[in-house]
C-alpha cells in the first residue's frame, strides 16, 4: 500500500517540480521515508529544508518526496530528483543507503548526503546526529526523579542505534543510583501512537514511573501525562502534549547541518564527509529542562556543557557487559566504530536483547 | 487503580476502534459489497474528528465531524462502485490511498497539536463502585455505542425483516431484485452504514486513543478490521470476540515484555494475529455453516434491467 503511495506521491511531486524550474539557482532535494506530518523524524528532517530555505531565499530552491518506503521505489526517486536537476541531495533514512550510491554513481556531479549509514564515495556524504549524548542526561534525570526506582523504555526495534540509546540512558541512570531498574517494551514500529500508548500504559503498570521512548510519535507522553508520570520528548519538543509530564525532550536538529552543506555546495567547498554531531554541533538539542525541582535542571545543565565541551563522554569506562564481561576498560572511551555497531546490554539491564 | 482493571481499560480502548471499524464492514459484505476502503475511511474519520474537535470545542462534534467524514468517503465509494458499477476491490484500494493523501492534506496544520480529549462519563455512584465501577461505568460513549451496536446489527441482521433484505441482498441480487427489494437502495444504506462505523474508529483514535493527529496513524487498524470480519465469519458477536482477543493480547504481550519474559519480541508483536486467526478459525470450522454465513454475492456487481 505504502509502496503505491510512494510511487503515486513521487509521480504528482515529479510533474509538480518540473513546470517550476530555474536554470541558475541550486536545488536542493530531499527524499523521506515517513510523511512529513509525523511530528518525528521525517518532520525534524523538513524543518532543516525549511531553515534552508528561510536561510538561502531566492538562491536555493528545495524540493522533497515523502513516504518513499526503503527499496527500489527509493532508487527511483532519488533518480527523479537528479533527473530534475537538482544539485545537492539529501536521503534522510538508514535504508536508503545503496539506493543513493547507486544513484550518485550515474549521477557524478550531483552531491549526495545520506543520513545515518556508513557507505560513502566522492560525491556522497554520510550524516549523522549524537542522540545518546543527550540519552545520558535523561538518565540522570529520570534516576533522580523516580521514586519506584524503575524507568519504563519504549523500543522500536533492536538495532545499534536504539540499543546504544538504552545503554547511555541506564549508564546515566546508574551514574546515580546503581540499582536502578529498566524495564523494556518493543513494539516493533517507529511509528504506531496506538501501540506506543499501549506500551506505555502496561509499563506504568509495571511500577515504572518515568518514561522514555525511542518511538517517533507523542502518545507516550500523553499518557504519562494523563497518568500522571513523567517522561521525555522525542525528536522534537513535545511540551504541548504533556505540558506537566516532559522534563526535557531529545531534538533532533538538522537545521544548522543542512544549512552549512548548502552553503559548502553554493560555494565550491563542498566535499565527502562523513559527520557524526552531537551536542557540541548542535545536531543535537536539549529542550527546556521543564517540571524539574530547581537543582536537577541546573545538575543536567551542567551535564549538558560537559558533554558538549567534550570534558566527558557517555561511553567512559569501566562499562561491563550484562554477563559481567568487561566492555570498557577504565578511563577508555569507547570508539565510534563499536558505538555504531552496539549490539549488547550494560550490567544490570535485565531484559534480553533480542537478536 | 488495580493493575487487573487497569489492564482492562487499556484492552477496551484497544479494542474499541477495531469492533467499530469490523461491525459496519460486517453490513456492507452481508449486503455484498466488499469496500477495502476502510483504512481509507478510517483516516479521514480521525483527521476530521480532530479537525471538528478543535474546531467546535466539543469532542463530541468531533466524534460528529468523523462519523459524517466517514459517510463522505463511503458515499464516494459506493457512487463508483453501485452507480457506475466499478471494480470494488479496486475501487477500495484507492479508497484507502485517497483518504491517506487527503488526510494529510487537511491535517498537516494539526500536526503538532495536542488534541481535545473525549472523557468517560461519570455516574455518581455506579462509576465509583470499587473494581467494576471505572469498567462498567466510567467508559466513553463510544464503548457503549460500539457494544450497542454489535447488538443492534446482530438483532437487526437475524431477527428482523430489514436484516432479512440486507442479506438476502447479499446472497441473490437477482432474486431480491425480482422480489421487488431495490439492491442498490439497500447496497447503499450499508455502505453508509460501513463508512460512519469506519469515520467513528478514525475518531476514536484522534479523540480518545491518542488525542493528537499524526499522519497514517490508524496504522493498518483497517486492514485488521477487514480480517477481522472474514476470519469471524460474517457473525457481529465473533468480530466481537475477535477484536476483544485481539486487543488483549496486544496489551499481554506487552505486559510480558515488561515482566523480562524472554521471548523474542518479534514474536511477541505477530502473537495477537495469529492468536486471534487461530481462535476464529477454531470457532469457525464448521463448513457448512461457514458457507451458509458468507455472503453468496459478495463483491459482485449488480446492474439491473441489463
Amino acid at each position: 500500500m505504502k509502496k503505491l503511495f510512494g510511487i503515486a506521491l513521487a509521480a504528482a511531486l515529479g510533474l509538480g517540480m518540473a513546470s517550476a524550474q530555474a536554470e541558475d539557482k541550486l536545488k536542493v532535494g530531499f527524499i523521506y521515508v515517513g510523511p512529513i506530518g509525523d511530528h518525528g523524524w521525517s518532520y525534524q528532517h523538513n524543518q532543516g529544508r525549511l531553515a534552508i530555505e528561510a536561510a538561502f531565499g531566492d538562491k536555493v530552491e528545495t524540493t522533497y518526496i515523502e513516504n518513499v518506503s526503503e527499496g527500489p521505489d527509493a532508487e527511483r526517486a532519488i533518480e527523479r530528483l537528479a533527473r530534475d536537476g537538482a544539485g545537492l541531495i539529501f536521503t534522510t533514512s538508514f535504508g536508503f543507503m545503496n539506493p543513493t550510491l547507486k544513484v550518485a554513481k550515474k549521477f557524478p556531479d550531483v552531491k549526495f548526503e545520506h543520513a545515518t549509514g556508513y557507505k560513502r564515495a566522492d560525491n556522497v556524504s554520510t550524516y549523522s546526529a549524537r542522540f545518546y549524548e543527550g540519552r545520558y542526561i535523561i538518565g540522570q534525570i529520570a534516576a533522580k526523579m523516580s521514586k519506584t526506582g524503575t524507568a519504563g523504555y519504549i523500543g522500536s526495534f533492536p538495532i545499534p542505534e536504539v540499543v546504544r540509546g538504552i545503554n547511555s540512558f541506564m549508564l546515566g541512570a546508574q551514574s546515580v543510583n546503581p540499582d536502578f531498574k529498566i524495564k523494556v517494551v518493543w513494539v516493533n514500529s517507529w511509528y504506531d501512537p496506538g501501540k506506543e500508548a499501549d506500551a506505555a500504559k502496561a509499563l506504568l503498570d509495571q511500577g515504572a514511573d518515568v518514561i522514555s521512548q525511542h518511538t517517533d510519535s507523542p502518545a507516550p507522553l500523553q499518557v504519562a501525562e494523563e497518568r500522571g508520570a513523567v517522561g521525555f520528548g522525542q525528536a522534537s519538543d513535545m511540551i504541548k502534549f504533556a505540558p506537566n509530564a516532559q522534563l526535557t525532550a531529545i531534538v533532533d536538529d538538522w537545521s544548522v547541518y543542512y544549512v552549512n552543506r548548502v552553503q559548502a555546495a553554493l560555494d565550491g567547498t563542498w566535499k565527502s564527509e562523513d559527520i557524526w554531531g552531537g551536542l557540541a554541533k548542535d545536531m543535537v538539542l536539549m529542550a527546556p529542562f521543564t517540571n524539574l525541582p530547581e537543582d536537577i535542571a541546573n545538575e543536567a545543565a551542567a551535564m549538558t556543557d560537559k558533554i558538549r565541551s567534550g570534558e566527558f563522554h557517555p561511553f567512559t569506562g569501566p562499562i561491563f557487559k550484562q554477563n559481567g564481561e568487561v566492555a570498557v576498560e577504565d578511563g577508555i572511551i569507547l570508539d565510534d566504530g563499536a558505538l555504531l555497531g552496539m549490539n549488547w546490554y550494560v550490567k544490570g539491564i535485565d531484559d534480553q536483547l533480542p537478536q | 487503580m488495580g493493575a487487573f482493571e487497569s489492564i482492562l481499560l487499556t484492552v477496551i480502548t484497544a479494542a474499541t476502534p477495531l469492533l467499530l471499524a469490523a461491525i459496519g464492514e460486517l453490513v456492507v459484505e452481508r449486503s455484498g459489497v466488499l469496500n477495502l476502503g476502510v483504512e481509507g475511511m478510517m483516516i479521514v474519520g480521525a483527521v476530521m474528528g480532530f479537525a471538528g474537535a478543535q474546531a467546535t470545542g466539543s469532542p463530541y462534534l468531533g466524534a460528529v465531524f468523523a462519523l459524517l467524514s466517514g459517510m463522505g468517503m463511503a458515499l464516494l465509494f459506493g457512487f463508483l462502485t453501485l452507480h457506475l458499477v466499478a471494480n470494488q476491490v479496486a475501487t477500495g484500494l484507492a479508497l484507502t490511498l485517497l483518504g491517506l493523501g487527503l488526510s494529510g492534506m487537511i491535517g498537516e496544520a494539526f500536526v503538532g497539536q495536542p488534541g481535545i480529549r473525549l472523557t468517560g462519563i461519570e455516574i455518581p455512584v455506579l462509576s465509583d463502585l470499587p473494581l467494576v465501577g471505572r469498567l462498567l461505568f466510567g467508559q466513553d460513549v463510544l464503548v457503549y455505542l460500539s457494544l450497542a451496536l454489535v447488538a443492534g446489527v446482530s438483532y437487526v441482521l437475524f431477527r428482523t425483516r430489514a436484516g432479512l433484505i440486507i442479506r438476502a441482498v447479499g446472497d441473490n441480487h437477482a432474486s431480491a431484485h425480482a422480489l421487488g427489494v431495490s439492491v442498490l437502495k439497500v447496497r447503499y444504506l450499508a455502505v453508509l452504514f460501513g463508512g460512519a462505523c469506519a469515520g467513528l474508529a478514525g475518531g476514536y483514535l484522534s479523540l480518545v486513543y491518542t488525542p493528537q493527529w499524526v499522519e497514517g496513524m490508524t496504522a493498518g487498524r483497517g486492514w485488521i478490521a477487514l480480517a477481522l470480519v472474514v476470519f469471524a465469519t460474517w457473525r457481529p458477536l465473533r468480530v466481537l470476540a475477535g477484536a476483544y482477543l485481539f486487543g488483549a493480547v496486544g496489551i499481554l504481550q506487552f505486559h510480558a515484555q515488561a515482566h523480562g519474559v524472554a521471548i523474542p519480541s518479534q514474536f511477541m508483536s505477530a502473537l495477537p494475529y495469529v492468536a486471534t486467526i487461530a481462535v476464529l478459525v477454531i470457532i469457525s470450522r464448521n463448513r457448512i455453516l461457514t458457507r451458509v454465513n458468507t455472503p453468496a454475492c459478495l463483491g459482485r456487481p449488480f446492474v439491473p434491467d441489463r
